[in-house]
């Protein structure tokens, strides 16, 4: 972990406080803290999915439903979402996601550098606005406010959480 | 790979079959002809007609499903559609909603583009993939299957539930619901009882 705060609890409690009630994700390492604890809450449903894009159509049936819905990812999974991210636009369907990014900060896979840098503008060009956290101080506040702006206000968020403030992946033991 | 019976079922009888008792049930279409094939079946507050979000349907489905598990979801969709988003019958299977049916109007065509073959088509055996899958899967290829099945849509209980249509090729004249997702939306909240704020 890149800081001694608890973070991802803070996001949990922010989450909570904001009435989330669905959570779906393709793990990250950055948000495997706050995923156990999202599958640790029975009264949170938790869906692991097999891509991205499935979180997004599934935030749409949750909201329909009457329930707040949040979505894990990492940068990279962006890209899948692209197309499904036309349903929020078109029905106007609130949504909230956290997005750990990779390829920008110590990152020693090339292969995550093109997605991560293109990610905050494929979400921006497709009417998602981006809130971006540096700071493990700075996370909890951003996700209640843009849970605020989401719930409240139906707008569609990511809240984008730097890699350095996530931590370097460790590749080999030291 | 062994090709399987063409469907022969008309798409709109069956359907019209299908949501003849529909009760409460909520209804979530894939885009294109199931679209028009639930609309032309009787339009109701409790539809959400997709007009893209291609390969979402069933997870839109299961969204719902969870948000309202007192309530009979059922996603009408079609084989190119489901085709496109087939992870995620691994991904509702692992949620094992009770109160979710999926149904797919299996034409083995992608009718909306000119009809052009689809994997189901050419041999893919999308029921039993959701068998081995662990839905209760069935395959229907007449009314009278339609009509003896009907009831176990409305029930809760022994989901997550997937049946796959065996319709005839060929499209049929467009049935067109409204296209304004917003009004979809707010219509469909509305009628569970939330309101717009």
């Amino acid at each position: 972990m890149g800081s001694e705060l608890d973070w991802p609890a803070h996001i949990y409690r922010a989450l909570k406080d904001a009435r989330v009630q669905q959570a779906s994700y393709v793990p990250d390492a950055g948000h495997a803290r706050l995923i156990e604890l999202l599958r640790n809450d029975p009264d949170v449903h938790t869906t692991v999915l097999t891509t991205e894009e499935e979180g997004v159509a599934l935030s749409a049936g949750a909201w329909l439903g009457g329930q707040r819905a949040v979505l894990l990812m990492q940068s990279s999974g962006v890209g899948n979402c692209v197309n499904m991210f036309s349903l929020l636009a078109n029905c106007r369907i609130p949504f909230l996601a956290l997005v750990t990014m990779r390829g920008e900060w110590g990152e020693m896979n090339p292969w995550q550098v093109p997605m991560g840098r293109a990610a905050p503008q494929a979400m921006e060009i497709m009417g998602i606005k981006t809130v971006r956290v540096d700071t493990a101080a700075e996370v909890a506040d951003a996700v209640s406010a843009a849970a605020t702006m989401v719930f409240d206000g139906d707008q569609s968020i990511a809240v984008v959480i730097s890699q350095k403030l996530i931590g370097r992946k460790q590749w080999v033991a030291k | 790979m062994t090709q399987k019976k063409p469907g022969t079922l008309d798409r709109r009888a069956a359907v019209h079959e299908l949501l003849r008792d529909r009760g409460d049930a909520l209804i979530v279409t894939g885009l294109g002809s199931p679209t028009y094939d639930v609309f032309a079946a009787g339009d109701h507050p409790g539809n959400f007609y997709l007009w893209g979000a291609m390969g979402g349907a069933a997870m839109v489905g299961l969204g719902l499903a969870l948000a309202q598990p007192q309530r009979p979801v059922i996603v009408i969709t079609g084989d190119g559609e489901q085709l496109m988003g087939l992870g995620a019958l691994a991904t509702v299977v692992t949620k094992k909603p009770q109160n979710l049916t999926i149904v797919v109007l299996d034409n083995g065509h992608f009718g909306e583009t000119g009809g052009q073959v689809s994997a189901s088509g050419l041999g893919f055996d999308l029921h039993r993939v959701t068998v081995a899958a662990g839905f209760a899967a069935v395959e229907l290829y007449e009314l009278a299957q339609i009509a003896e099945y009907r009831p176990r849509l409305t029930t809760i209980g022994d989901g997550p539930r997937f049946v796959t249509l065996r319709i005839a090729p060929g499209n049929l004249p467009r049935a067109l619901p409204a296209r304004e997702g917003v009004y979809l939306q707010q219509r469909f909240r509305a009628h569970l009882g939330f309101a717009v704020e």
